[in-house]
């Protein structure tokens, strides 16, 4: 099936089967390879992306359901060869560790603090909940989330500079 | 790991779907969320030929109250729930259930109606709707709407007295003017299965006396369970924290829970009684009771 899948602003087609997953196509198709592939049950998170802006779990969608809609991967956060005020406070708060969830925390957490950009610790860990972290580093992830939803809303560019 | 191939559409009317139920919809399998069908292809435990999915439909996303009911439709998402003011105003029990139904992104996806189609026996949402007394709508080219009694719906674990044919279009609840529910659920981390779920929903009549009660209960039993003589036992009398006691102590009973992972048999139904306790005087505690 034909099929057209906008990540990060630019247009990828291409001819697939209908059981490719979602991941697969941005990982191989697409060739981005910051979304990652844990456990591939829907449980870990690792492989969450933005579709049209809400996040989701791409070891449990088909590429073809996302023909015609609009991704953000992790590789579409910088903003004008900028760091994104996300990954500017993961930079930081030393929001990471091995770096193999990171990704998918700065999604979520990007995602987050456009609606709420003023987060508490308790509705930080509400949305990164289906997330998994096996280096056990919640505290600076959560820290990280706030300090960048900080700057959002002082209206800074987050370069941390 | 990867589902068996399949043929995939994509129709636009719900018409072109019931088409298609209708000429082979005993190897069709209708995608909606897929957060628990997609994985389920993948360990080929489920191997459609065909996947139906659902997404591109028109005006079957509603959330909504008329003529004596609240309607959830097919592809009202979990978080569409969770953020739905006309659930928060309406209906205490499936408000206070669905920020614990999986977790934040797989709210994102899946419905409520595919998870009464799938029929986990550990799901929370046919506790609910157990308790609720909810109805399920599904149509058919052939037969039209039919209105099932979600107990007559529930046939076994993974079961569903769904057709072939049919599309499960909405489940609706009969709204309430006076009471409320409130869901108690034990999970070992977001996103497990409950170990212990239990659903309470609570009717007042003018006097102040119970006059409709609904106990649903998760992960205690092959299937989800509704207590039938624990809510007979509430209908009639006034509210108290001995009637409370009575009627987990009944709800208690009438499990019957599997030692694993997650706790002992013994463990279980004491959290039973103690979560039934604690739903039905939360029950009335709401804005509504």
């Amino acid at each position: 099936m034909e099929i057209t899948v906008t990540i990060n602003g630019t247009d990828h087609s291409a001819d697939v089967e209908p059981r490719l997953l979602l991941v697969d196509f941005i990982r191989t198709t697409a060739g981005l390879t910051g979304t990652h592939i844990g456990c591939d049950t829907v449980s870990c998170g690792v492989c969450t992306v933005l579709v049209d802006g809400a996040p989701m779990k791409t070891c449990a969608m088909f590429a073809v359901q996302a023909n015609g809609r609009s991704l953000t991967t992790v590789e579409g956060l910088k903003q004008n060869g900028e760091l994104h005020p996300i990954q500017a406070a993961f930079k930081e708060e030393h929001g990471l560790q091995c770096g193999f969830c990171t990704p998918a925390m700065m999604l979520v957490g990007s995602a987050l603090i456009e609606e709420n950009p003023n987060p508490t610790d308790e509705e930080v860990r509400w949305a990164i909940s289906g997330n998994k972290c096996r280096c056990t580093g919640y505290i600076n992830i959560v820290k990280a989330i706030q300090t960048a939803g900080a700057t959002v809303s002082a209206g800074d560019n987050g370069d941390g500079q | 790991m990867y589902p068996a191939a399949f043929d995939y559409v994509a129709p636009k009317t719900k018409e072109e779907v019931l088409d298609i139920l209708a000429e082979r919809g005993s190897e069709v399998k209708i995608l909606a969320g897929g957060q628990s069908l997609i994985p389920m292809m993948k360990l080929r435990f489920a191997t459609p030929g065909t996947l139906v999915d659902i997404n591109g439909l028109p005006d079957l996303d509603a959330i909504e109250s008329s003529n004596g009911y609240m309607r959830i439709q097919a592809l009202a998402r979990h978080n569409d729930i969770v953020n739905s003011d006309v659930v928060s105003s309406e209906n205490t029990l499936i408000a206070s259930t669905a920020p614990w139904v999986a977790d934040p992104l797989v709210r994102n996806r899946g419905t409520l109606c595919g998870s009464i189609a799938h029929h986990d026996p550990e799901g929370d949402w046919a506790s609910v709707m157990l308790a609720l007394d909810a109805e399920v709508v599904a149509e058919s080219r052939e037969g039209g709407e039919r209105v099932v009694p979600i107990q007559d719906f529930l046939v076994d674990m993974f079961a569903t007295s769904l057709q072939p044919s049919e599309l499960l279009t909405e489940v609706r609840v009969p709204r309430y003017s006076r009471g409320g529910g409130n869901y108690q659920k034990l999970e070992r981390k977001v996103g497990d299965y409950a170990t212990v779920g239990v659903a309470t929903h609570l009717e007042l009549d003018d006097a102040g006396a119970i006059s409709k009660a609904g106990i649903g209960l998760t992960s205690v039993y092959a299937h989800n369970l509704k207590v039938p003589e624990a809510e007979a036992l509430l209908v009639g009398n006034q509210p108290s924290e001995g009637l409370f006691a009575e009627a987990a102590q009944v709800a208690k009973n009438a499990c019957d829970p599997s030692s694993d992972v997650r706790g002992s048999a013994e463990y279980k139904r004491d959290v039973v009684r103690v979560f039934v306790e604690r739903s039905l005087a939360a029950s009335l505690a709401g804005p509504q009771g």
